[in-house]
C-alpha cells in the first residue's frame, strides 16, 4: 500500500461545491443557536437582575442542561426533530449558548455603576427608557465578551452533529475517518478554526464600533487629559 | 422655595433616617445640609426629588407637595449633582450635558447648542464636547456633572457631596466656581456635605443635622460660628471657630495708614532717617515690592531698588475678610498688612495696632 500523503490537493479542487455547502451549513447551525440563545438570555437576564431570587434557580437549570453530553441530547431529540436535520443540532447548541450568555447579560447589567444608575433616575429617566438608553448600552462590552465565547464554541460544537448525520464541516471528520483518508479531516479542522477566528474578529470589530467609550476598560488606552490642554481632534475618539 | 414640613423617614426595620424635620430652603439661596454620617442629610435631599418618599410629613416645592407629581416629570425640573458625577460612560460629553433636554423632547440641535453653552459656562473647553467621560479628569467630570444638572435651566439644584471625591485644590476651585455661577444664576440650591468648612464657605444658610436625622441648628454661617446652639454643634464646628468667624467680617473697617509707603526710586539716604520701624516699598505703578526697616538700611548711596526688601502680605480692600488681613500681617516680618485695590495697587498699610482694634471690637461682640 502506497504511503498516503497528509493532504491531497486535488481532492479539495474536486470537492469545491461540497466544501462550500458544508461551510454554509456549519455557519448556519452555529450562529442560529447563538442568536436564539441571546434572544432568550436577554429577557431572562433582565428578569434575573430585576428579581434577584430568580437568578440562582435559573442559572442552576441552565447549568444542568449545559452539563448534559451533547451526543445524548442529540439522540433524545432524534424522534422529535428527525435524523440529519438542522433543528436537531440547533436546539441543544442554543441551550449551550444560553448557558454562556445568561451570566454575561446579568454581569453586563451589574457592570452599570450604581452612581450612573442613580443619576439616570435623578435626571428623570422612566424605568424603560433608562434600561434602553443607559443600562443596556453599558452592558454591551460584557455581553459581547460572552457572545465571543458562545460563538466560537458553537462553531466547533456543530461538528459533533456529524454523529447524527448533520455536522456541517464535522461531516469531513467522519468521512475521512471511515475511509482512512486524512485530507478531509485536515480541511475540516482548518476551516473550523478559520471560521472561529473570523467570527471572533468580527465580534471584536462590532464591539469597537458599538462601544468606542469602553477602550478605558480594556486598559489599552487610559488617558486623563490635563485641564489646560486644548482638545486636539474630538473626531478621533475611540479609534483604538 | 423648598419646604420640609415635619418630614420623617422611617425604614421597615425601624431605623429612623430623618426625624420630624422642618426647614425652608429659600428661593435663590444655597442651603447646606451638614452633619456626620447617619444624620439623614442625603436621605433628606433625595426626598425632594422623590428618589425616596417620606414616611410622614410633606415636602413642598413652591407650595406644591412633591408626592403629587409624577417622579420623572418632577426630576426633569430639578438639577442633580452627585459625588462621582455619575456621568454616562457611553455618551460623549455634549450628550451627557444634553441628557435632560433630550428627555424633555428638545430638538437635538437645540439641545446640543445649549450643552455647548453650558460647558463654557462651567469653565470647560468646548473642545472636550466630543470626548467620553473616561478621557476627563475627576475635576473636569464634576464640572460636566454641574453643567448637566443646569442644562434644562431648572430653578432647583440638588447637590449631594459633589466635590468630596476630588483633591483639595480642585475642590476649592470648584467651590469658587459654584459661588460664581450662583451669583449669575440665582438657583435654589440644596447642598449636602459632611465638611463643615465647605458648608460655611458655600451656604447662605447652614442646617446642622445630628445622627438620627434631627435638626440641631439652622443659621447663617457667621451666626453659626458665633453662637452654636449646643455642644453638638460646637463640637461639630471644631477648632478655630473664632478665627474662622473672621472670614465673615469685611476688612473694610480697618484703619488705614497712607504715610508708610515709599517709592522704590527714593534715595536710601533719605529713607534712613525715618522714625518708622518699617516702610512699604512700592514700584512706579503703586504695586508692592516689599518692606524695608529704615534703621537697618546700609549707609550707602543709590535708591531702594538696590537694597533687599522683606516679604509682604496683601489683602484686597472691599473684597477680602478680616481673616485675609490677619493672614497678610503674619506673612511679613513687619507685622503689617498691605491693603491693595482690585488691580493690586497699594491703598495703604494696616498696622498691627489697627488690626488689634478691629479684633477687640469683634471680641466685644462675642460677649453678647
Amino acid at each position: 500500500m502506497d504511503e498516503e500523503p497528509l493532504i491531497r490537493w486535488e481532492w479539495i479542487g474536486n470537492n469545491g461545491p461540497l466544501i462550500r455547502e458544508l461551510v454554509v451549513d456549519n455557519v448556519v447551525m452555529a450562529l442560529a443557536p447563538v442568536l436564539v440563545g441571546l434572544l432568550v438570555a436577554l429577557p431572562l437576564g433582565l428578569a434575573a437582575v430585576r428579581w434577584r431570587w430568580l437568578y440562582q434557580p435559573t442559572a442552576g437549570v441552565v447549568n444542568v442542561v449545559y452539563s448534559l453530553p451533547s451526543l445524548a441530547v442529540f439522540i433524545v431529540l432524534l424522534p422529535i426533530t428527525g435524523l440529519a436535520t438542522r433543528t436537531t443540532v440547533i436546539v441543544p447548541l442554543a441551550f449551550y449558548a444560553m448557558a454562556v450568555l445568561l451570566p454575561a447579560v446579568v454581569d453586563g447589567l451589574d457592570s452599570v455603576p450604581e452612581h450612573v444608575r442613580q443619576s439616570a433616575v435623578a435626571m428623570g429617566f422612566t424605568p424603560a427608557r433608562r434600561l434602553l438608553a443607559v443600562e443596556l448600552p453599558i452592558a454591551v462590552p460584557v455581553v459581547i465578551a460572552g457572545l465571543r465565547v458562545a460563538t466560537v464554541s458553537s462553531i466547533s460544537l456543530v461538528s459533533v452533529g456529524a454523529l447524527v448525520g448533520r455536522g456541517g464541516l464535522g461531516h469531513l471528520f467522519t468521512d475521512g475517518w471511515q475511509r482512512q483518508f486524512p485530507t478531509p479531516i485536515i480541511v475540516g479542522i482548518v476551516l473550523i478554526v478559520l471560521l472561529a477566528v473570523l467570527a471572533d474578529l468580527l465580534l471584536v470589530l462590532v464591539q469597537r464600533w458599538l462601544t468606542p467609550w469602553s477602550v478605558a476598560r480594556t486598559g489599552t488606552r487610559k488617558r486623563a487629559l490635563p485641564r489646560s490642554r486644548p482638545a486636539a481632534s474630538p473626531e478621533r475618539e475611540g479609534v483604538a | 422655595m423648598i419646604t420640609f414640613d415635619g418630614v420623617t423617614k422611617r425604614y421597615p426595620d425601624g431605623t429612623v433616617a430623618v426625624d420630624d424635620l422642618s426647614l425652608e430652603a429659600p428661593t435663590g439661596e444655597i442651603t447646606v445640609l451638614v452633619g456626620p454620617s447617619g444624620c439623614g442629610k442625603t436621605t433628606s435631599l433625595r426626598m425632594i426629588n422623590r428618589m425616596i418618599d417620606p414616611s410622614a410629613g410633606r415636602i413642598l416645592l413652591d407650595g406644591v407637595d412633591v408626592t403629587t407629581v409624577d417622579p420623572p416629570t418632577l426630576r426633569r425640573g430639578i438639577g442633580y449633582v452627585i459625588q462621582q458625577a455619575g456621568l454616562f460612560p457611553h455618551r460623549k460629553i455634549v450628550d451627557n450635558v444634553a441628557t435632560v433636554p433630550y428627555l424633555l423632547g428638545w430638538d437635538r440641535k437645540k439641545a446640543q447648542a445649549r450643552a455647548m453653552e453650558l460647558l463654557e459656562r462651567v469653565g470647560l473647553d468646548p473642545g472636550l464636547a466630543g470626548r467620553y467621560p473616561f478621557q476627563l479628569s475627576g475635576g473636569q467630570q464634576q464640572r460636566v456633572g454641574v453643567a448637566r444638572a443646569l442644562a434644562a435651566d431648572p430653578p432647583v439644584l440638588l447637590m449631594d457631596e459633589p466635590f468630596s471625591a476630588v483633591d483639595p485644590i480642585v475642590r476649592a476651585s470648584l467651590q469658587d466656581e459654584l459661588l460664581r455661577l450662583q451669583s449669575e444664576l440665582n438657583k435654589t440650591i440644596v447642598f449636602v456635605t459632611h465638611d463643615i468648612d465647605e458648608a460655611v464657605k458655600l451656604g447662605d444658610r447652614v442646617a446642622v443635622l445630628r445622627v438620627g436625622g434631627r435638626l440641631a441648628q439652622l443659621a447663617a454661617p457667621a451666626e453659626l460660628l458665633a453662637e452654636p446652639a449646643d455642644d453638638f454643634v460646637r463640637e461639630f464646628l471644631g477648632r478655630d471657630r473664632g478665627i474662622r468667624r473672621l472670614s465673615f467680617v469685611p476688612a473694610d473697617g480697618l484703619r488705614l495708614r497712607t504715610d508708610l509707603t515709599v517709592p522704590v526710586s527714593a534715595e536710601v539716604s533719605s529713607v534712613r532717617g525715618t522714625a518708622e520701624a518699617w516702610l512699604a516699598v512700592v514700584d512706579s505703578g503703586g504695586r508692592p515690592l516689599g518692606w524695608v526697616a529704615p534703621k537697618d538700611l546700609p549707609d550707602s548711596g543709590g535708591t531702594l531698588a538696590e537694597v533687599p526688601a522683606a516679604p509682604y502680605g496683601t489683602f484686597v480692600r472691599g473684597r477680602d475678610s478680616l481673616r485675609a488681613a490677619l493672614d497678610a500681617t503674619l506673612l511679613s516680618p513687619s507685622g503689617n498688612a498691605l491693603a491693595v485695590d482690585g488691580s493690586g495697587r497699594v491703598e495703604g498699610v494696616v498696622t498691627r495696632e489697627a488690626l488689634d482694634e478691629a479684633l477687640a471690637r469683634i471680641a466685644e461682640d462675642a460677649r453678647g
